[in-house]
């Protein structure tokens, strides 16, 4: 049997394999976004950015609390102009390794959406990642743009009005029906869609204070735990829409990364992970989905993609 | 054994080391290597990195630079404060003399270093600097660790007058076999690293940067490519220089 082929196709960009560094974690710098390339990402994807400076949420920002991680770091970001320095950073250090750049975006309105993408397309990234479903920052309407068809649809075709390079946009599981949702963002222009973003949000409390752990009182949940919610999430959205999906949401495993595959995911977003492995998990789940692969005889990965479909 | 989620101390002793910098002696003891850190909670207030002054018991040697740690100084015996951790790659310590630089509150990990050095059989000489001589912190615990404590004074108000790094020289020179271990401002770091790397000495240096996470996963504490919440703080003399190809993942610059 020939060795498989790990490689995937997302509009039109090769990838060398799935694995994508998700958004938020470990994408503040070129060097960070370098060293996760030589890591054995298949695609990086930079921290969200808005269109000016943002500190973000005090202390504490980020806990371990058992079966995953709960954040709410806030969107801090450098601010537009800083970010696009970045970006080109970023790409020049990306292009000899083949490693293509998603550059994460967000906005308070629709407006700002389509002026950051702008903005951030002077940088030339490979993909624009459209996030709406951060749920620690309250948009114009008081809740995620991703809370509603319209709002995400609006968003979309701001942003596809705004920039020629594909879209990805990346959805909440905060919602009853995901897939209208990911239909509403595919008819506006989307490329792609990335699900999931963190759930909840939710809340740890310390006993000995009686008081919420987290700065910001609630943080996303993400890791582990939530893993099995991706996976359905992912399952609804690619049955839903005919644009690739990247599958995001406590991937820690190839065999994990075979699931969200299966489920219809075109690409496996990494974030978590990172903390339970370390940057070195990207070449430790690529190699084991390779021998995944091996042992299932699957030479491509589109031969185990939306498998579960069929059931 | 790391500590997850913060977790309640109270405070058995609080000493004044100089007009801004106490020291904290908590009731209760985790297990860390010299140079790891904890993230020490006030509810409602932040949470910020501290180096480790010593792990049984807790021990904590905090600055006063900033609303947080007028908080932390506002705590008396018998109040709580909560930490997590330890985290980070410590330092590692060798089987020959050493020379420890501390600038300033740098002082704080390299006194947990000296213990364990000293209680291991190594030879252990400190540089310690500051701007004043009210401003030079510890003194007392490596005298106590039988250390030889060399001072420095910008000021010239005790000690040597100069920097910690001229001292360090000086003792380079007495014991060419002697490891470096740092941590203090930043500048004071990389004229160290460079003197290491000039005489080809084995240099290990703390760095400090904001942090959130501590956990490796925000890229909040990037230096050149490395987190010091996880690769550091201590790093080598090449990673303080911003040097390529010296990851210390299997994963660096090939």
């Amino acid at each position: 049997m020939t060795a498989p082929d790990l490689s995937v196709p997302l509009c039109g960009v090769r990838l060398g394999n799935p694995l994508v560094l998700a958004s938020g974690i470990l994408g503040t710098s070129a060097e960070l976004l370098e060293r996760v390339a030589r890591c054995g990402a298949g695609a990086v994807t930079s921290k969200s950015c808005g269109p000016t400076p943002r500190a973000g949420h005090p202390n504490p920002t980020v806990l371990a609390w058992g079966h995953g991680l709960i954040n709410a770091v806030g969107l801090s970001n450098p601010g537009a102009d800083e970010e696009v320095r970045i970006l080109r950073d970023a790409k020049a250090r990306l292009a000899p390794l083949g490693v293509p750049l998603i550059a994460s975006i967000f906005a308070e309105t629709v407006q700002g959406f389509g002026d950051v993408a702008r903005k951030v397309a002077e940088a030339a990234p490979d993909f624009i990642e459209v996030n709406i479903s951060c749920p620690n920052v309250e948009a114009e309407f008081g809740r995620p743009f991703a809370a509603d068809a319209r709002d995400a649809a609006a968003v979309t075709a701001a942003v596809r009005r705004a920039v020629s390079l594909p879209i990805i946009v990346k959805l909440s599981p905060n919602v009853p029906d995901i897939a209208a949702i990911a239909r509403a963002v595919e008819g506006e222009g989307a490329d792609a869609i990335a699900a999931i973003n963190t759930l909840g949000p939710g809340m740890v409390i310390d006993t000995d204070s009686g008081k919420p752990i987290l700065a910001n009182r609630t943080g996303g949940v993400s890791g582990p735990a939530i893993r099995p919610i991706a996976v359905r999430c992912v399952y609804d959205v690619s049955r839903a829409v005919r644009v690739p999906v990247i599958g995001i949401g406590g991937v820690t495993c190839g065999r994990d990364a075979v699931e969200m595959i299966m489920a219809g995911a075109t690409a496996v977003g990494i974030g978590s992970a990172v903390y339970y492995r370390g940057p070195e998990v990207f070449a430790a789940i690529r190699e084991e989905l390779r021998g995944f692969m091996e042992t299932h005889g699957y030479s491509d990965i589109s031969q185990m993609r939306g498998l579960a479909h069929d059931a | 054994m790391t500590l997850d989620l913060p977790t309640a101390f109270r405070i058995r002793d609080i000493r004044d080391e100089s007009p801004t910098v106490r020291t904290f002696t908590l009731d209760g003891a985790v297990q860390a290597e010299p140079g790891q850190f904890v993230m020490v909670w006030l509810p409602r207030v932040n949470e910020k990195p501290f180096s480790l002054v010593d792990d049984a018991p807790i021990t904590l040697t905090i600055a006063r630079v900033g609303p947080f740690t007028e908080a932390a100084h506002r705590l008396r015996v018998g109040d709580r404060l909560w930490l997590r951790g330890p985290y980070g790659r410590g330092f590692e310590r060798l089987a020959r003399p050493a020379v420890l630089v501390a600038g300033g509150y740098g002082a704080a990990p390299l006194a947990f270093l000296a213990r364990r050095l000293r209680a291991e059989g190594v030879e252990v000489a400190v540089a310690l600097g500051a701007k004043r001589a009210c401003d030079l912190v510890l003194a007392e615990r490596f005298r106590d660790a039988g250390c030889s404590v060399h001072l420095a004074t910008e000021d010239g108000s005790l000690g040597h007058r100069g920097l910690a790094t001229d001292v360090a020289a000086r003792l380079l020179d007495a014991n060419p076999d002697a490891a470096l271990y740092a941590c203090g401002p930043e500048a004071m770091l990389q004229r160290l690293a460079h003197l290491c790397r000039e005489r080809g000495v084995p240099g290990q240096f703390s760095m400090e940067r904001m942090m959130k996470c501590g956990l490796g996963v925000c890229g909040s504490c990037d230096h050149h490519g490395l987190l010091v919440c996880r690769d550091g703080p201590v790093f080598s003399a090449d990673q303080v220089l911003g040097a390529r190809g010296d990851f210390p993942s299997p994963c660096g610059r090939a």
